[in-house]
């Protein structure tokens, strides 16, 4: 397969085959197979209902026929699930961002004893775990619908996000400051306020600009399921096959995200 | 033979970078190019193949115009002519192997070059190369895990397994040691009279220049000022080429019968 | 001299010192304007905020013990999740990879290709895989079909951005030395641009897998198939042990989806 004697002492024609990317023959075959057979299974078991499917052309023509142009008279409706959206971002941000401090903290391997870090990182790994849409459904059986479970569940979602960064970023912080706060006697909190926090400072406003965005995004989403906002609004357009509304709908938010993700970038080009 | 007449090269608008260029190399001399930088030395060269668009002007290899080329004509013509860099333009992740067959791409179809199904001749020619300058050993390492003087090896043999009708360095040691530089300028003149074939070197070096090479052609502000051979090349071809703009210590201090200047070594390194 | 000019830029910073701070708070209040804003106008009964903690603590006792019954049929749906995270984030690769190289400065063969490279990045990205089923759920119907649609319809975007960014950071020169052999543009591709973005290439791809077992476990609620249809049923019903034990799963789900692209990123890059 692969030369490996000398030059010059060699005879007759050499060969040369490109070495295998996984060297053990078995090794390669074998996971080519199991990709096959995994291809194999997933679509043998997966629940297609080709008949519906087939359905799919006319139904695309219908809908996308329906479509356009998008129609904008209900603009008052538009306007009032946009504003939502906003403000369950807005709020939700704040909060989780406020709240994503503590849970930080608590989930920094340096600076809490064993027992609150575990605590800390299981919180940030269930809402890290969720998809947002999931918690939205569960605050809007708890609380019912509405803006407040969005505000609830995205909460939730940037504990996860803005949680899990800062805290790996308080474990990389530059344990000098910390000991010199020590040694001048400061008590736990002091050494938290003084010492860690001004280090993490630049990158929460950065993560939470980010979070801000990803947040907008997001809250279109929740409304889907009962969580207020946008969503919400596009649910129903698509329920009662309104789909020039819905375009419509679909056209502002993609516009409404792209703008925020270059007000985000900007801002966060701006920090850093 | 390679006839240059009237090359033209301006970026832009610009003042031109080369200006009605007249070149011919007959036989198969080796010709060495030197210039300050910004003197137009790798823009002629990349003109010669067409990595660069020439403005205006003809070019002719062997009696075929080649600046008129498009194509595959064009991508005929380039695989005439072999390249080294300065650089060594390697790809990192791929093998030795790999790369010394890349130089067959202008050949082989499709399917062979990405199956790496080359022809016995190929690989033949390549491990026959390979031996030639001493690096068939690594026929299966990586590019990225050579050392500088073997990677420019590798991109020799690469060059010559175009099977070339000239061959064209672009400062082929100035990223090597002044010892492994020595290596691969002996290697390239050895190489151009055992294969018969014209080799066209920029090089800031000039002693080497006048070591291995049997012509030099200097240009300064894309004219040729000196034409001749490398006994004729005295201090005041030298200073009309780098006018005291630019040369470098060693190269003053080889410079037989003429005294190195004492108050150039402020203002030697002030490239234009 | 250099005093001079060392005490002007001294100057000139303490000036924009002053304007930073005065942004600063100029962002303060408006950002606390905005917060008022948003309290007052948002459309909540405030009394249910008061009365939040309750509900969600009562919701959580109702769950409370999760109710291992029909754990396997959440094993069923949970694997029909990653079937379709997984056959998605596969297909999106040969429609990714075109958009990619169409959407790169340097590889892209035309403006007009570039722009339409770009659009298709955006108009992905933009959309969210809830909005992408929606939309697929109501042309195929209910089904994975739809889900597997609209986990594509988002990837392609995340993996063509990024794949379109490891294009345009490649080493120029083993193109250039590529060109130079004569070598026409797809082997250019296989031999300059391939090789130097396969690393990229495989941590994306894993990225986005890990990011769509997540994604898929959503697509349910709007019907698109997966474990989302189970715990949209056991919602509807109010089985909320069930729903507890199916949350769980889901969580397992994720860490193993976790544990297994940090497994192949070790491995493969």
């Amino acid at each position: 397969m692969t030369r490996s004697d000398i030059p010059g002492t060699h005879p007759g024609p050499r060969t040369w085959r490109k070495p295998p990317f996984i060297a053990s023959p078995l090794l390669r075959y074998g996971l080519w197979l199991m990709v096959v057979i995994y291809l194999i299974w997933a679509f043998a078991t997966l629940p297609f209902n080709w008949d519906r499917i087939a359905d799919g052309l006319p139904r695309a023509a219908r809908i996308f026929g329906g479509g356009f142009p998008p129609s904008f008279e209900r603009g008052g409706l538009l306007l009032t699930g946009f504003k939502e959206s906003f403000q369950i971002a807005i709020l939700a941000t704040l909060l989780g961002v406020m709240l994503s401090i503590p849970f930080a903290v608590m989930a920094a391997k340096n600076v809490v004893p064993k027992p609150i870090y575990y605590f800390g990182r299981s919180v940030i790994i269930v809402s890290r775990s969720f998809h947002p849409v999931i918690v939205a459904i569960l605050f809007v059986a708890a609380v019912g619908f509405g803006p407040l479970a969005g505000i609830l569940t995205l909460t939730v979602y940037s504990i996860g996000f803005v949680g899990k960064l800062l805290a790996e970023e308080i474990e990389e912080i530059d344990w000098g400051q910390v000991e010199a706060m020590k040694a001048t006697g400061a008590g736990y909190f002091s050494i938290l306020v003084y010492a860690v926090f001004p280090q993490i400072l630049p990158r929460q406003v950065g993560l939470s600009m980010y979070q801000l965005d990803s947040n907008l995004r997001a809250s279109a989403v929740v409304g889907i399921v009962g969580a207020g906002g946008i969503g919400g609004t596009l649910m129903n357009a698509f329920g009662r096959y309104d789909y020039d509304f819905a375009f419509a709908i679909l056209l502002i938010i993609i516009a409404v995200i792209l703008v925020s993700e270059g007000i985000s970038g900007w801002v966060r080009k701006k920090i850093w | 033979m390679l006839e240059i007449s009237k090359l033209v090269k301006r970026y832009g608008n610009d003042e031109p970078v080369l200006q009605e260029l007249d070149l011919v190399v007959k036989g198969s001399s080796v010709v060495s190019i030197v210039g300050a930088s910004g003197a137009g030395k790798s823009t002629m060269l990349r003109c010669i193949n067409r990595l660069v668009e020439p403005t205006s002007g003809s070019i002719r290899l062997n009696g075929n115009e080649l600046v008129k080329l498009r194509g595959a004509a064009l991508r005929r013509a380039r695989r005439k002519i072999g390249m080294v860099f300065q650089g060594f333009n390697l790809i990192d992740r791929l093998t030795v192997m790999e790369n010394v067959l890349a130089g067959r791409l202008g050949y082989v179809s499709l399917y062979q070059a990405i199956s790496r199904r080359y022809p016995r001749e190929d690989i033949e020619r390549a491990f026959t190369l390979m031996e030639r300058v001493g690096i068939a050993h690594y026929a299966n390492k990586r590019a990225d895990e050579l050392s500088g003087g073997e990677r420019q090896r590798v991109g020799v043999v690469r060059a010559l397994m175009q099977e070339p009708e000239i061959l064209l360095a672009d400062e082929p040691t100035a990223s090597l040691d002044p010892r492994t530089s020595e290596q691969i300028m002996k290697l390239l003149q050895s190489l151009a009279s055992e294969l018969s074939l014209p080799v066209l070197i920029n090089i800031h070096n000039v002693a080497q220049a006048k070591t291995y090479t049997e012509r030099i052609v200097g240009l300064r502000h894309g004219k040729m000022i000196f034409d001749g051979a490398p006994s004729d090349f005295n201090k005041d071809a030298l200073d009309a080429i780098y006018g005291g703009i630019e040369a470098h210590d060693e190269e003053i201090t080889e410079q037989p019968g003429a005294s190195p200047k004492q108050g150039e070594k402020g203002v030697s390194n002030d490239q234009i | 001299m250099v005093d001079q000019a060392s005490a002007l830029a001294d100057r000139v910073w303490q000036r924009y010192e002053r304007k930073e701070r005065l942004i600063r708070y100029a962002v303060l209040l408006v950002t606390m304007m905005v917060v008022y804003w948003a309290v007052r106008d948002i459309d909540i009964f405030w009394p249910w905020v008061w009365d939040a903690p309750n509900q969600i603590s009562s919701l959580g006792a109702r769950m409370w013990p999760p109710d291992p019954r029909g754990l396997g049929s959440i094993v069923n749906a949970l694997i029909e999740t990653v079937h379709i995270a997984t056959l998605a984030t596969m297909l999106t690769i040969f429609i990714a990879l075109p958009v990619s190289y169409i959407a790169a400065q340097n590889t892209t063969p035309n403006r007009a290709c570039l722009w339409l490279g770009r659009f298709i990045l955006v108009s992905s990205r933009s959309v969210n895989t809830i909005i992408w089923a929606l939309l697929f759920v109501a042309i195929f119907g209910p089904g994975v079909l739809a889900g597997i649609l609209a986990i594509m319809f988002r990837s392609i975007g995340f993996i063509g951005k990024l794949m379109g960014e490891a294009i345009e950071e490649i080493d120029r020169r083993p193109v250039e030395a590529m060109e130079a052999t004569g070598a026409s543009k797809l082997k250019v591709i296989a031999y300059a641009v391939v090789p130097q973005v396969m690393p990229a290439f495989f941590a994306i791809v894993i990225l986005r897998w890990d990011i769509n077992i997540r994604e898929s476990t959503v697509l349910g609620l709007v019907g698109a198939g997966g474990i989302g249809v189970i715990l949209q049923g056991a919602i509807d019903t109010f089985a909320w042990p069930t729903v507890a034990t199916i949350l769980i799963a889901i969580i397992v789900l994720v860490l193993i989806g976790e544990a297994i692209t940090s497994v192949l990123r070790r491995k493969v890059i």
